[in-house]
């Protein structure tokens, strides 16, 4: 899992980069490099708003897989059995290790990683909208294990192909764990979906209750999205929101009906003329609510996070060498 | 604070009140170590990414649970980011000192013609 496609932007952030001015004649060098497909790497020169952009990307990113891990980490102790448990389990801990890569690779823009982690629990840096839902039944996170995992599958992997060497190369190792999520989350919807009238009615109020998150997934609507041609010139965002949702219902949708459950919008359908989806727009009021703070399980999933560094101060602070001199990591 | 949670565990939890601050000082999330893998005897290290840890045995015991969780490991190296000596990318001129480098490759030598004439001339 778990990188969306959208990332909040802070407004005063905003105007404060607008007054960097950065080198015109390394700007276009950089610019001519990336155009060539080659990647840039830690210590290479890079435009500030490049290094600003990718830090609050990855870093969005490595948040979302460790909050990821609380919705579906509630369901490990009651998995329905011994296969589902070891499975959710390893998948938890690879959400867990996709988080540590992230935060390494953000890192190495220079940020360090508690300020990360500072800005997370402030509520400053934001995570993955979806997260601040609940996962009501064993169906919820096989709903998620399936559907959110096969969304962010397309953003990963879309993503794997932009500039920035360090997040590349953590891409490319998450999508590679991500196909074993996918497939077992696939497993798990199938087992309710063919299961008893109980488990199919379970796994359908589940997705009825998933299905508005998941359309959230990839960010608002292009017609609403900010002006992003210079993130795309510059391979940090490698595609639009809009045709990230476009590819992730292609794929996904028709897997879902061959099971005989329905999509909660009855408006849901293929334009064969244009080969675009076309679906009510979901409600994007709900998103920027929820994103702002105000969702089902916002303070909860804080509040736990906040609980987790408090506790463990003791274990980091016995162990650590506050003579050692910081250095950001290498690749 | 406590919060009536789907997860009991979370229930059970005697939570901070909603606002407090929590903040990890600089320092306490270690320092990086670059982690290098061998798949089997016989082939290369390779890099493959970071871990935070306090000190080299922590670093392995890191690198163990976030590189060698699947498919075959033999072995595992780490270094302290703070430890490694590199060029710099801004230098990468360094490395091209001339344009052709034909005369390093095997590819480059060509005798078999030079031979077959040999023996035909001698032959003569």
């Amino acid at each position: 899992m778990y990188g969306g496609g959208y990332v909040q932007e802070n407004e005063n952030e905003k105007k404060a980069t607008s007054a960097v001015q950065d080198d015109p004649i390394k700007l276009e060098a950089f610019e001519a490099k990336i155009s060539r497909g080659e990647k840039i790497e830690p210590r290479d020169w890079m435009p500030f708003d490049y290094r600003r952009q990718l830090i609050r990307m990855i870093e969005q990113h490595a948040h979302s897989e460790i909050m990821g891990a609380l919705p579906e980490g509630t369901w490990i102790t009651r998995a329905p059995n011994f296969k589902r448990k070891m499975a959710i389990m390893a998948k938890v801990q690879d959400e867990i290790g996709h988080g540590q890569m992230l935060y390494s690779a953000a890192e190495t823009l220079g940020k360090p990683r508690e300020e990360m982690i500072n800005d997370l629990l402030s509520g400053k840096s934001k995570y993955s909208n979806v997260f601040n839902y609940p996962a009501k039944t064993w169906a919820d996170v096989t709903v998620i294990g399936f559907l959110i995992d096969a969304a962010a599958i397309v953003n990963q992997v879309i993503n794997s192909k932009g500039s920035y060497g360090p997040y590349c190369r953590a891409l490319e190792r998450i999508c590679f764990e991500e196909a074993f999520h996918l497939k077992q989350g696939h497993d798990a919807f199938v087992a309710l979906a063919t299961g008893t009238k109980f488990q199919r009615e379970m796994l359908q109020e589940a997705l009825n209750r998933w299905w508005q998150p998941i359309m959230h997934f990839h960010g608002p609507s292009d017609k609403l999205s900010v002006h992003t041609e210079r993130l795309m010139r510059w391979k940090v965002k490698m595609a639009s929101n809009d045709d990230m949702r476009q590819q992730f219902l292609n794929t996904y949708v028709p897997k879902i009906w061959e099971l005989g459950l329905t999509i909660p919008d009855p408006n849901m359908h293929k334009n064969e003329e244009t080969k675009q989806w076309e679906f009510t727009e979901p409600d994007w009021d709900e998103f920027f609510r929820v994103i702002n703070g105000d969702g089902p399980c916002n303070k909860e999933r804080i509040a736990v996070r906040k609980w987790a560094e408090e506790h463990g101060r003791w274990v980091r602070e016995a162990l650590m060498n506050p003579a050692e001199k910081y250095s950001l990591p290498y690749a | 604070m406590h919060i009536i949670s789907l997860d009991p565990r979370v229930s059970r939890l005697d939570l901070l009140d909603e606002g407090s601050e929590v903040t990890v000082p600089q320092q306490e999330g270690w320092h990086t170590y670059e982690v290098f893998h061998q798949k089997k005897t016989g082939t290369q290290h390779t890099h493959v990414g970071i871990v935070h840890a306090p000190n080299p045995e922590m670093a392995l015991v890191f690198a163990k649970e976030s590189f060698a969780r699947r498919g075959p490991t033999s072995n595992i190296w780490v270094v302290k980011s703070a430890d490694v000596t590199a060029t710099s990318y801004d230098d990468a001129d360094i490395f091209e000192t001339t344009p052709e480098k034909l005369y390093r490759e095997a590819s480059a030598y060509k005798l078999r013609e030079k031979i077959e004439k040999y023996k035909l001339d001698t032959h003569e």
